[in-house]
């Protein structure tokens, strides 16, 4: 039964080893300018903690296999050292990795939200709600208006409350049901909720960001390829969660200004 | 606070089947009553985890019978999507609380702390069976959920506000469901504190002469330090409950901050925080998670050494780290709430001890390892859950170290690998702790042997079946699949379909395979084998009275004890190691 | 001979009586025009994007429907109906049907009479969750997978009841349920017809959902169409 174990445990161990290597199911190609920075301390952490995995799961299962009691009456051993080498190593090996990975990835952190907002991002008002984004462009005054909920009427396609009868810097906003944007231009994103807890993620883009209600939360991120790709709910906001999802649309400079030509067209 | 010896307490063996049975104030009744009341949880809970990953691997597909029982929630017999997130939100609920918590803290260390220590019964014996019906009570509020209007709420085990606090607007579930899943919370939350109270007043004050803090055994010592996490934890999510209810029917707006519009309606509220009931719920939280699990190590510290044969390495240390576990599990709640909205450079203040955490953690998971270095090893179904306890502790705790670091949670964060993650340390290592307590006290407190075969089959169908389960799901959360998603329709998601099949094939097959450990339960009860007084050679108090104990525990005068219950593998008067109860000159000795 | 005179009386007052019964009343009808003056407010274009189930079935995208306006500033949508002056009988039998149709309510506007059947269908391969958000009615909300047999309601009392999707934002529609059996909507034409009144003074309604209610007093008399227009003063936002 030991022996069984040993295998069972050993199989296991190499069978789900061998997923992760061979990145069977495995992150998105990474479209943002920071994205790497996460990447590269996610590899990281998988190293570590792959050989981590392997190395305690087989000596788990070679002791099981080794010293099941065999009714020959041997002596039991102790392990060399007993519990000292166990705790300098733990504490060494497990405090080298913080040390690293706390530093490293404390900059990569910070650098992604703790950065002060870039004087030349374009700035795009967001709102969630349920179960879709919209997101604002102050449209050619380059002001957004100001936010009325009590104004908010989604079947007249007011999803933001603004007030253009007598709020002028309103009646330019462009919304959209899509994040469109131009490549390799810094975005300032403003997140706010109407209604209850929502998140902001693109997998994509290595970002995500929740949406606190009676909060503003600043969001910044580059994305460096021309795509299409889903933004996606990842905080529990009732039963259409599962169907809370927008699309972020790079473009190259020039088609952003088409479209951006074609919506104030439409105003 | 020395050892003194156990007062004696009034104890007159109850006449009549509602006193010796239902309203008991034995702690080994109690604690049977609570292992009961987790059993049904468990069973409940797991139901509604096949219904939920039915639904995730054949979302279009009629549940037969289900548009009876449900026409609304589910109609034709298709789980609507409020329904799959109800039966997430139980299922999380009732996993976590009334099995995780009931099962290895009340279940076994009401019956089995006493005797550890060398007690009579429990303190407060009337706050014990006082906490085991308000624990019960508890439970049937919180079903009672499922059937008021609306149905069982679906703002998951956590509640975040304000989806959980603004009342029916927010949607089905989220009426009177949501009052009733924090009031049986709340209710929860006292039974908890009475038990935590009688753990500590016992562990302190009832040990016998001879049972030093340092002779406890490790089991012991873990329902100890859990019981004190308790106290502190619970004690912070009963006035939250309060607090949210009161936003609920009160008008108050703790958590609810002003110009909501909800069902195109203004929220007649101001000035709250939903980050506040983020804090206070995972405040609560995180330490409630060590109080799921570290029974779980105390169970494998004191079994693993009677089945290997050889004392438990480093017995201090593990006890120090079991304790350090229990004081860092305060400092580390931010890490579910880095991307919350709360200032970003508290996320590097949370991350820290939380990384810090996985020290004393490694050190204990390595002891178990060198413990059966050299051992001789039995391979009971008991001490194969403890192997097995092992090697999923080792497997979830890994995953977690990748979350503990913001930058890397700012990617996986509200995935699959998350739900891989806790399912695996909580789902798994601490029903594997609970499954080696079962099948370790089930001859001591039935008197009846369980089915070794049985035990094994269990045992092996088991672990493959729940590595095929939860290992897949940190793929899953690679690849950016979002958990809570009733279904998964969006283009980059579609193609982990097949994986979503796969586990839930797996799911359905470790359930069925839990059938085998309920004949085992049944049968043994009622034709086991009989049980010896020791079964397994173990030192520890509760092996030196009869299977099932006397009324008193002890027949009479309380035990005196001359050594610590890590004896194993020295020449003893009955075998390889030494009872606690032995006389001094026995090896040993300290 | 008195008994003969008698009978025969006797027989002439039946008869008179059963013809009176049997001769129908004269019934007449009110009709006309729903138009605007001012300038209505622009329909906007609804951006399905995060539906692209529904979002493909429209080659040019839908637009709101709160205010719809027709040739010669005529106003569609517009309830017409009998506000007082006629006697509601029993709820006709007949199904209204409203169906959510490529992520719109088909039709924007369902009238019913109070107590009248209300059957709801899921034409589309998602999700909805339907959300009739009544005050004088009793407030409900179901989800209605796709393919799953059809909602039926009844509302019992007359209430102009808002009806969203909880899952889709843009779906907008109305219930409009009305003591009376006398009642219209407006097409692109904007014209309505009243018919099988008798006689009488009535209060005709004129309600939209945006521009709010109008009343007039008219009289019916004989057989002819009575004309009565209705006209909303329009604002831009």
């Amino acid at each position: 039964m030991g022996k069984l174990f040993a295998v069972l445990v050993a199989v296991i161990t190499v069978l789900s080893a061998g997923i992760f290597i061979a990145r069977v199911w495995w992150l998105p190609p990474d479209i943002s300018l920071l994205g790497v920075g996460i990447d590269h301390q996610l590899m990281e952490t998988m190293v570590a903690s792959g050989v981590l995995f392997v190395v305690s799961q087989l000596v788990l299962a070679a002791f099981a296999w080794r010293y099941g009691d065999r009714g020959d009456g041997r002596a039991i051993k102790t392990f060399p050292g007993g519990a000292t080498p166990m705790v300098v190593f733990a504490t060494v090996l497990v405090s080298v990795e913080i040390l690293v990975l706390s530093f490293v990835g404390t900059k990569v952190w910070g650098g992604i939200f703790l950065s002060p907002p870039n004087p030349d991002a374009l700035h795009i008002d967001v709102q969630a709600e349920q179960f879709a984004y919209y997101f604002r462009y102050p449209g050619p005054d380059g002001k957004l208006g100001t936010i009325h909920p009590e104004l908010i009427d989604d079947g007249n396609s007011n999803f933001f409350g603004l007030d253009p009868a007598n709020d002028s810097t309103a009646r330019d906003d462009i919304v959209s049901a899509s994040l469109v944007i131009p490549v390799n231009q810094p975005i300032l994103l403003t997140m706010h909720s109407k209604d209850v807890g929502h998140a902001f993620y693109v997998p994509d883009l290595r970002i995500q960001q929740d949406f606190v209600p009676g909060l503003v939360i600043p969001l910044q991120f580059t994305a460096t390829q021309v795509a299409k790709k889903e933004i996606v709910c990842t905080q529990l906001c009732g039963l259409g969660h599962y169907n809370m999802r927008g699309y972020l649309e790079v473009k190259t400079k020039d088609e952003y200004q088409q479209w951006m030509a074609d919506q104030v067209a439409q105003q | 606070m020395s050892e003194s010896p156990a007062p004696s307490l009034t104890h007159v063996p109850p006449q009549g089947f509602w006193r010796k049975h239902v309203f008991s104030l034995d702690h080994k009744v109690i604690g049977k009553q609570y292992l009961v009341l987790a059993l049904v949880a468990v069973v409940t809970g797991m139901v509604l985890s096949w219904l939920m990953r039915f639904h995730l691997a054949y979302p279009a597909a009629s549940v037969p019978g289900l548009g009876a029982i449900a026409p609304n929630a589910a109609p034709g017999g298709r789980i609507s999507p409020e329904l799959y997130l109800s039966l997430m939100t139980m299922h999380g609920t009732i996993m976590v609380f009334f099995v995780l918590t009931t099962a290895p803290f009340a279940g076994f260390g009401n019956y089995v702390l006493p005797i550890q220590v060398g007690a009579e019964d429990m303190a407060f014996p009337r706050f014990n069976m006082m906490s085991f019906w308000v624990t019960f009570v508890a439970f049937l509020v919180l079903i009672a959920a499922f059937f008021v209007e609306g149905g069982a709420p679906l703002s998951g085990w956590t509640a975040y506000a304000p989806l959980s606090a603004v009342g029916k607007d927010a949607g089905p579930g989220q009426g009177a469901g949501q009052t009733l899943w924090a009031l049986s919370i709340a209710i929860f939350c006292v039974g908890q504190l009475l038990g935590s109270l009688n753990f500590i007043a016992t562990t302190l004050d009832m040990r016998t002469k001879g049972m030093t803090l340092m002779r406890m055994p490790f089991s012991t010592w873990a329902w100890f330090i859990t019981s004190i996490i308790g106290l502190i934890a619970f004690s912070v999510l009963l006035p939250a409950c309060i607090l949210l209810i009161l936003d609920r029917v009160a008008g108050t707006s703790f958590f609810i901050p002003a110009g909501l519009v909800i069902s195109d309606r203004m929220q007649p509220h101001s000035g709250g925080s939903p980050l506040l009931w983020q804090h206070l719920f995972w405040f609560f939280g995180h330490p409630e998670v060590y109080i799921a699990i570290l029974p779980g190590f105390g169970i494998v510290s004191h079994i693993l050494p009677a089945f290997a044969r050889k004392p438990l390495l480093g017995p201090k240390v593990v006890i120090g780290c079991m304790a350090a576990i229990g004081f860092l599990s305060y400092t580390v709640w931010g890490h579910h709430m880095f991307l919350s909205g709360m200032n970003p450079l508290s996320a590097t203040l949370f991350s820290v001890p939380t990384l810090i955490i996985t020290i004393p953690a490694t050190i204990v998971t390595l002891l178990w390892i060198g413990t059966i270095y050299g051992a001789r090893l039995r391979f009971t179904t008991s001490a194969l859950f403890c192997l097995g306890f092992v090697s999923v502790f080792v497997s979830g705790g890994i995953s977690g170290f990748f979350l503990a670091q913001p930058s890397i949670d700012t990617y996986l964060h509200g995935t699959y690998f998350v739900v891989g993650h806790f399912h695996f340390v909580m789902g798994v290592a601490s029903m594997f702790g609970i499954f080696a307590g079962v099948y370790f006290w089930f001859p001591k407190m039935y008197g009846r042997m369980m089915n070794e075969t049985l035990g094994k089959i269990h045992f092996t169908l088991t672990l493959i079946g729940v590595y095929c389960i939860f290992m897949p799901m940190h793929y899953l959360g690679l690849a950016g699949n979002v958990r809570r998603y009733s279904e998964f329709t969006d283009d980059y998601m579609k193609g982990a379909l097949p994986l979503h099949r796969f586990i839930t094939m797996a799911a359905l097959f470790t359930g069925a395979v839990q059938l085998l450990f309920l004949v085992n339960l049944v049968w043994s009860r009622l034709r086991g084998a009989k049980a010896p007084d020791n079964p397994w050679e173990a030192t520890s108090l509760e092996w030196s009275i009869s299977s099932p104990p006397p009324f008193d525990n002890f027949g009479g005068p309380p035990p005196v004890v001359h050594h610590g219950p890590n004896e194993y593998g020295m020449a003893g008067p009955t075998g390889d190691y030494v009872m606690q109860v032995a006389p001094p000159s026995a090896a040993g000795g300290a | 001979m008195r008994t003969k005179v008698l009978s025969s009386l006797a027989l002439g007052i039946l008869v008179v009586a059963a013809t009176g019964a049997l001769v129908t009343p004269p019934a007449g009808s009110i009709t006309g025009t729903v138009t605007y003056t001012g300038t209505p407010p622009k329909m906007k274009p609804i951006d399905m994007a995060k539906e692209p189930t529904c979002a493909s079935q429209h080659a040019t995208p839908v637009m709101t429907e709160n205010v719809v306006t027709g040739p010669g500033n005529t106003l569609q949508y517009v309830v017409v109906y009998i506000s007082a002056g006629d006697q509601p009988g029993p709820a006709p039998a007949a199904v209204v049907r409203y169906e959510q149709k490529g992520c719109e309510y088909v039709p924007h506007i369902a009238v019913m009479q109070a107590g009248q059947p209300l059957e709801i269908y899921n034409d589309d391969q998602t999700a909805h969750n339907i959300h009739p958000l009544s005050k004088l009615n009793p407030e409900w909300n179901k989800s209605q997978p796709p393919a799953t047999p059809p909602i039926k309601a009844t509302y019992d009392k007359p209430e102009f009841i808002p009806v969203k999707c909880n899952i889709h934002p843009w779906m907008h529609g109305y219930f409009v349920v009305l003591g009376s059996a006398n009642y219209a909507l407006t097409g692109n034409d904007g014209t309505f017809s009243l018919k099988g009144l008798p006689p009488g003074k009535y209060t005709v309604t004129a309600w939209q959902e945006k521009f709010g209610s109008q009343s007039q007093e008219v009289t019916v008399t004989g057989t002819g169409a009575t004309k009565l227009d209705f006209v909303f003063k329009a604002l831009p936002y």
